[in-house]
């Protein structure tokens, strides 16, 4: 520890000790805490305590019957844990009894504090830093922690109550890594006292018939056998997986959640999956037992696991797709290969959760499809994957939901009226029909599924959500459909969709709701990157109203939109699809330039989104040779760089600096590749042709922007600034002006501006520099310090221990000198 | 009477009635029948295969063969669109009764009538056609004028003075106020959630109570909400005026009624929106208030064109107790509550009562109106509709959900405007129906049969349908139904001097009786006990006052008995009393007490005493009130 800190140390321990001066702020005990941890963990507590006997002090002070608040009661019992984890000083703390009043009968346990769950969960976590030694499982049994801990498993406070059986789960490792380790095919019945102890108190909790019990020990036993995996966790699980298997007699299955995540910690485990120990039998028997609703979370478990046996994942899968099993049949088509996985007869149970209330009817699909979205793209997914039935399905429940389908049977007609205009089930159904787009399926059905995005697409009373999700989902699907040999066009189909949804666009884009705006543009925006280039897509796009309204939303007034728009307007100039025809505004067809009004957008706008988008557009184009840029490149750079060094976000300037980069590549040549085959650019140009490459960034101003931006008051901003001038010295390693360096006047008087804006005064412009000059200002800067400076978080001074203990000692000082004045 | 809507569907059957003479709807050609008979060429005209009659639109009014409305004694109006109908009713048909509305109802329901009378009477039509109504004639002609029903009824308009006179029978209440029907029930308006003033009614009397559900709203729009409390607990609850189009959800429509009035103006068209003066196109402007500067529109004119125009868009300004709270919050601050007055102040939006006069100087292109009749068949929207039919450029869209929109565009075909349908109903839908009805929980419902199954058109639709238990009682035209209640308990009112006269006895814990003796005094429907009249004094002489003779004699009434007989304390008593050799039978229903010396039986049963002795009067009077002693009398 700091000698300062060792003589601020005192005056906190009394200050923490003082009743009368209550600490307010939780998080600078906590902050006190890691602290104390670092040092503890990095040295002897011993020695610590030793050296600091105010510690110790203060332990021994809160003892006392006082009014001390339980956050220091918490703090030092936590402490107290922490210090006593190594077995020396647990000793050291043993020799004066400190550990049994804190942690026994005679401490807060007895008191009025021990109300406060605070304290209750301080008194946990001291015991769970403590147990790591055999002397600590001594002392647990002989001050009657264990049972303490047992009563505290149901806890009012959820946080005490799970801390409490993590700890149950900590002391029984603790108590079985020497004896049972070395014995494997030890038997519980010779595990030490402690551990039987605890296994026993499992069994009576898993034998009650309280469901909050049997919770407990079921969430106990998931807890021991997610994170053990000692031999002895076998010799557990056959010990307790008879009582487990009992759970399932009972009608309903008791939590039945805390059962299904047992299970899969079980079966998870590399100890126990792999042993023949009964668990498959009690899984499968466990899918049979369970609800529908209860049994789909097993069930996906069991799907990931990587090794199961095969009749274990049919059974899974089926349960999986009952519900979806049991739509089909609803609406009166066949299951098709939905069929083949139902091996578990439980349709009729299904069903009936289907039909016994919506909430019911909905819950259960949203999870259904939400778990086989999870499925589909995992290498373990069961095959063959019934890709036609699940998308056949998913095309029903879309329509259901909307109302278009029409089912011939009463189940069918109640399904119908408990989906209808559900945005729940519509959400989950589209989410997984976008997943599906992975696989293929037969052209009819994908047909349905273009006609039912389109239905949800057009129709009025899709929400914005269920919109968004829709777009995705088209997406997704027009990505996947395969491309006309040889053409690199759309397939005839998709084309054949196209022409449909394009004109539903400008309504969407007409929307007075700004989300459905917003989604219609992201949806436009990504559709041009993918195809813009494509000669089918561009026909029907320019046929449409949709590019020019897209320029109009250049002025929504929602600047989420504004920014959407940007992007769609950068992408749409980018492929030549930007349409200028001769509007009453601007006769003769002379509209103002794109350019222009991205620059009046990023000059002007009020909103920091349309401002970043513009950015990247610039950008974008800057890298792709975009027409209207390599018109004038220098005069566009500078123009950019001049609004952007003076916009007020950081992010704004932060890209500014991303395409100063790329205009330096473009003139300078990239950063060199470690790529063998790569042709490698000259590490430094000579002298002549570098000082005329170095020209034009000089013209633009770049470095006028780069140095305003290496003392910029957000860090992000300097670290990239500071990159881009590093990479820029590299390349002008080599270079020697006519003149040494040092030797420009003008070279001290750019330090000396440099310097004042570093102190905080930018007011001053640098001018127009000439490259020697800015080649011999990156040598004298000590760039490399600086990215060092910028690479330490920002708050190091502030998050040393010495700051933290003044600050602690500050406030409670001040708050003394605040009741002094009142006084 | 609840309710008196007009159905003006059966205008639809009728050829427009331009403003303008239109040489395309004149230069029909007339219908014939297909032996080439042409007699009814003049009446009836063809246009895109569809048959028009070429006369003054008519109305089909409420059933009046049913029942003599000249013994309706009330009319309990909903909303102002439910009362369209009254005119025919108050003055052609005997009535005599009131009828009753809020003042919001009155005031639009006035401006709805005036403008229906003023569109079909600014366009006099010297035709009128009769012939085709003869029922052999009806007959041959091609449907819908084939299927039409009770065409013999259909009317003309009414004139203002039948609608100023209609009104002034109306007698103006307000929400939650109690209005006595001839003792017989009370009515109480509640709000509706529909419209301005718009109200569900409850009928009670002190045992039953009906609520008339008819219009209702529980969207967030201008209207007051619905009040929903105080229809609990009914009987039974009438159930009508559900939204026309469950299918349409109203926030959707808004949202497709923008987008489309932007692409269409964005484009250089323009929108006609055929709507009512008031009600729906307060939320629209309201919409479009918050709209038009996101779509760039702030430059397009908006009309609203009606001869009512002015005077809607103020009253909506000044029935601020029957909005909604946030907009009667606007009215403290104090700002106007609907916004529509400031597109008004920027000139955003211009009113007038018809394309004549000032609109024709101020008219600009692209624009948006709003104008009558939603039907097409008669208003300005009639011009418009022959303006700018014939360009694709141009759009109509149809907000109002009464009448289909393919019949009210049939006349103007071949159409090259777009035709938008965005019917925005805002009336309950049947997911809120069901949500109601678990909240209100009536006895039993009753609805028309059509609420009662899903539309045929979609018979799979079960979610489109009223569901609840026990399920709805329906009903159908001209049908007649017994509500399911019989009404068995009267109040009585006791006058308090009787009251206090009275002398309860507790015969139970918590239960006391006591005997009234008085007058039943029943007027009005009011039933009050009056104390009985004094008994005559023995005045002795000649003259007896007149008003005495009709106060019915007065016995004096034994006393009523209540309790029940301790057989032994009984027995002791007798034994008390000189009786000996005293002996007790248990029977079914309760003892016998034997006096075998005096040969006398008293059968003592859980509702009656009988002494059974042989001639002696003496005995049974001694034994009578010897068993009086253990009952209580009053």
């Amino acid at each position: 520890m700091d000698p300062e800190c060792s003589q601020l140390l005192p005056a906190l321990c009394s200050v923490l000790a003082d009743p009368r001066q209550p600490v307010t702020d939780d998080t600078c005990l906590e902050k006190l805490l890691d602290w104390f941890k670092t040092i503890t963990e990095a040295g002897s507590s011993l020695l610590l305590l030793q050296e600091n006997p105010c510690l110790l002090g203060l332990l021994c002070h809160v003892l006392k019957p006082q009014d001390l608040s339980p956050r220091v009661l918490a703090f030092s019992l936590r402490l107290a844990g922490m210090l006593a984890a190594q077995e020396d000083c647990f000793q050291y703390l043993q020799q004066g009894e400190l550990l049994p009043r804190l942690f026994g009968e005679a401490g807060p346990l007895g008191g009025a504090a021990w109300t406060a769950p605070s304290v209750r969960s301080g008194w946990i976590q001291g015991l769970r830093s403590l147990a790591h030694h055999p002397s600590a499982l001594c002392f647990l049994a002989d001050c009657g922690a264990v049972d303490t801990i047992f009563s505290l498993q149901g806890d009012s406070s959820l946080f005490v109550a799970s801390a409490a059986g993590q700890l149950l789960v900590h002391v029984l490792g603790l108590s079985l890594q020497g004896p049972a380790e070395g014995h494997p095919g030890l038997q519980t019945g010779d595990w030490p006292v402690c551990a039987q102890k605890i296994v026993s108190h499992i069994e009576e909790s898993l034998r009650s018939a309280a469901t909050p019990q049997i919770t407990q020990a079921l969430n106990v036993l998931t807890t021991t056998f997610g994170h053990c995996h000692n031999p002895w966790t076998q010799v557990l699980w056959v010990r307790l997986s008879p009582l487990v298997a009992r759970l399932l007699e009972k009608d309903p299955v008791p939590a039945a959640h805390s059962l299904v995540d047992l299970l899969l910690s079980v079966a998870r485990s590399p100890v126990l999956s792999s042993s023949s120990c009964g668990l498959w039998e009690t899984l499968a028997q466990t899918l049979s037992h369970l609800s529908p609703t209860q049994a789909g979370p097993l069930a996906l478990g069991i799907l990931k696991l990587q090794e199961c046996p095969q009749a274990l994942r049919a059974q899974a899968f089926a349960v999986l797709l009952q519900p979806l099993t049991c739509v089909l049949e609803a609406t009166a088509q066949a299951p098709g290969l939905l069929d083949s996985w139902d091996g578990t007869g439980g349709a009729s149970v299904t069903v009936d959760t289907l039909l016994a209330s919506k909430a019911a009817c909905v819950g259960l699909l949203c999870r259904t499809l939400a778990h086989l979205e999870l499925l589909q793209p995992l290498p373990q997914r069961p095959s063959p994957w019934p890709q036609a039935p699940l998308l056949g399905a998913t095309v029903t429940i879309l329509r259901l939901c909307s109302g278009s389908a029409t089912p011939t049977s009463d189940a069918g007609g109640h399904l119908c009226a408990f989906l209808v205009g559900c945005v729940r089930v519509q959400r989950a159904a589209l989410d997984f029909l976008g997943m599906l787009s992975r696989g293929t399926g037969p052209r009819e059905l994908v047909t349905q599924v273009f006609a039912v995005l389109l239905e949800y697409l057009t129709s009025p009373d899709s929400s914005p959500t269920v919109l968004k999700k829709a777009f995705q989902a088209t997406l997704r699907w027009l990505q996947s459909s395969p491309e006309t040999p040889g053409c690199s066009d759309l397939d005839p189909h998709a084309q054949l969709f196209l022409r449909e949804l394009l004109p539903v666009l400008p309504k969407r884009l007409c929307s007075p709701c700004w989300e459905v705006r917003d989604s219609g543009l992201e949806f436009l925006t990504q559709m041009i990157g993918r195809w813009g280039g494509q000669a089918g897509f561009r026909r029907a796009l320019l046929a449409s109203e949709v590019p020019e309204l897209t320029e109009q939303l250049l002025r929504d007034p929602e600047s989420y939109v504004r920014a959407s728009a940007v992007a769609a307007m950068g992408q749409l100039s980018s492929q030549g699809l930007r349409v200028t025809p001769a509007s009453p505004e601007h006769p003769g067809g002379q509209q103002k330039s794109l350019l222009a009004e991205l620059l009046h957008i990023l000059s002007t706008d009020s909103e920091g989104f349309p401002r970043r988008a513009v950015m990247h557009v610039f950008t974008q184009w800057l890298r792709d040779g975009h027409a209207d840029v390599a018109a004038d490149t220098e005069r566009f750079v500078a123009r950019v760089l001049q609004v952007a060094s003076q916009d007020l976000d950081w992010e704004v300037r932060a890209q500014g600096l991303e395409l100063a980069l790329v205009f330096l590549e473009q003139t300078l040549g990239r950063p060199s590749s470690h790529c063998p085959y790569a042709v490698t650019p000259p590490v430094a140009a000579p002298p002549g042709p570098l000082a005329q490459a170095l020209r034009p960034l000089c013209r633009v101003q770049l470095f006028e922007f780069a140095f305003r931006a290496l003392f910029d008051c957000d860090r992000p901003v300097a670290q990239k600034s500071c990159d881009l001038l590093l990479f820029l010295r590299a390349q002008t390693a080599s270079y020697s002006g006519p003149q040494g360096s040092g030797s420009v006047p003008e070279v001290a008087s750019v330090e000396a501006a440099l310097q004042r804006w570093q102190a905080g005064d930018q007011g001053q412009p640098l001018g127009y520099l000439e490259p020697e000059v800015v080649v011999a200002v990156l040598r004298s800067m000590d760039l490399e310090g600086l990215r060092g400076a910028l690479a330490e978080s920002s708050d190091r001074v502030e998050k040393s221990p010495q700051s933290l203990l003044q600050d602690m000692l500050a406030t409670v000082g001040a708050l003394g000198e605040d009741e002094a004045d009142c006084y | 009477m609840l309710d008196c809507g007009l159905d003006m569907t059966s205008t639809l059957n009728f050829l427009p009635l331009p403003l303008v003479q239109s040489p395309r709807l004149s230069n029909l050609p007339g219908w014939s029948l297909k032996d080439g008979n042409a007699f009814l060429d003049k009446e009836l005209k063809e246009c895109s295969g569809h048959v028009f009659v070429d006369s003054v639109p008519e109305f089909c009014l409420p059933e009046t063969e049913l029942i003599d409305l000249s013994t309706v004694d009330v009319i309990l109006i909903s909303n102002y669109h439910c009362m369209m109908a009254l005119p025919y009713i108050t003055e052609h048909t005997g009535f005599t009764g009131t009828v009753y509305a809020t003042e919001p109802t009155v005031q639009i329901g006035r401006l709805l009538m005036e403008e229906l009378v003023n569109f079909i009477e600014r366009v006099p039509k010297a035709q009128s056609a009769s012939l085709w109504k003869n029922k052999d004639i009806q007959r041959l002609l091609p449907s819908p004028l084939k299927d039409a029903v009770e065409v013999s009824t259909w009317r003309r308009c009414y004139t203002m003075q039948e609608v100023n006179s209609a009104l002034s029978k109306i007698q103006l209440v307000g929400y939650s106020q109690k209005i006595e029907l001839f003792g017989a029930v009370q009515v109480t308006p509640l709000s509706s959630g529909y419209a301005l003033g718009s109200s569900n009614w409850i009928i009670q009397s002190h045992y039953e109570k009906v609520s008339y559900v008819s219009g209702s709203s529980l969207l967030t729009t201008h209207p007051q909400p619905m009040d929903q409390a105080s229809l609990k607990n009914s009987d039974v609850l009438v159930l009508t005026g559900l939204t026309q189009i469950p299918t349409a959800n109203p926030d959707g429509m808004v949202g497709e009624f923008c987008s489309n009035l932007a692409l269409t103006v964005r484009n250089g068209g323009n929108v006609l929106v055929p709507c009512y003066p008031s009600g729906v196109i307060y939320d629209l402007l309201e919409c479009l208030y918050q709209y038009i500067d996101s779509a760039g529109l702030s430059n397009i004119p908006f009309y609203f064109i009606s001869p009512v125009a002015n005077s809607s868009l103020e009253f909506s300004q000044i029935f601020a107790e029957w909005l909604c709270h946030n907009k009667q919050t606007k009215v403290y601050l104090p700002e106007p509550p609907f916004p529509h007055a400031e597109l008004i102040q920027t000139n955003k939006l211009k009113h007038y009562p018809s394309l004549h006069g000032d609109f024709s100087s101020d008219f600009r292109q692209p624009c948006v109106v709003f104008t009558g009749h939603p039907s097409l068949r008669f208003g300005d929207v009639v011009h418009f509709m022959e303006l700018w039919g014939k360009s694709s450029l141009n759009t109509v869209i149809f907000t109002e959900p009464d009448f289909s929109y393919l019949e009210a565009l049939a006349p103007y075909q071949p159409l090259a405007m777009k035709c938008i349908y965005c019917p925005i109903d805002t009336r309950l839908n049947f997911i809120q129906v069901s949500k109601l009805l678990k909240e209100v929980q009536p006895l039993h419902v009753v609805c028309p049969e059509q609420y009662t199954q899903p539309p045929p058109a979609q018979s799979h639709r079960m979610d489109l349908m009223i569901d609840c238990q026990p399920p709805a009682m329906s009903y159908r035209r001209a049908e007649v139904l017994a509500l399911p209640f019989k009404r068995r308990y009267e109040k009585i009112e006791i006058m308090p001097e009787l009251a206090d006269s009275l002398v309860p006895m507790e015969i139970k814990p918590g239960i006391s009786l006591a005997t009234v003796s008085a007058v039943l005094h029943t007027k009005d429907n009011k039933h009050v006990l009056q104390p009985p009249p004094r008994p005559t004094q023995p005045t002795g002489g000649k003259k007896r006052k007149r008003a005495s003779d009709d106060i019915p004699d007065c016995k004096v009434l034994k006393p009523l008995l209540s309790g029940s007989i301790p057989v032994e304390q009984f027995v002791q008593a007798l034994e008390k009393h000189g009786f000996s050799d005293v002996k007790v039978e248990d029977t079914a229903k309760g003892h016998i007490v034997l006096l075998q010396e005096a040969e006398t039986l008293i059968q003592i049963e859980e509702d009656s005493t009988h002494i059974i002795c042989d001639n002696d009067e003496m005995l049974r009077v001694r034994l009578r009130d010897l068993v009086l002693k253990f009952l209580q009398k009053f």
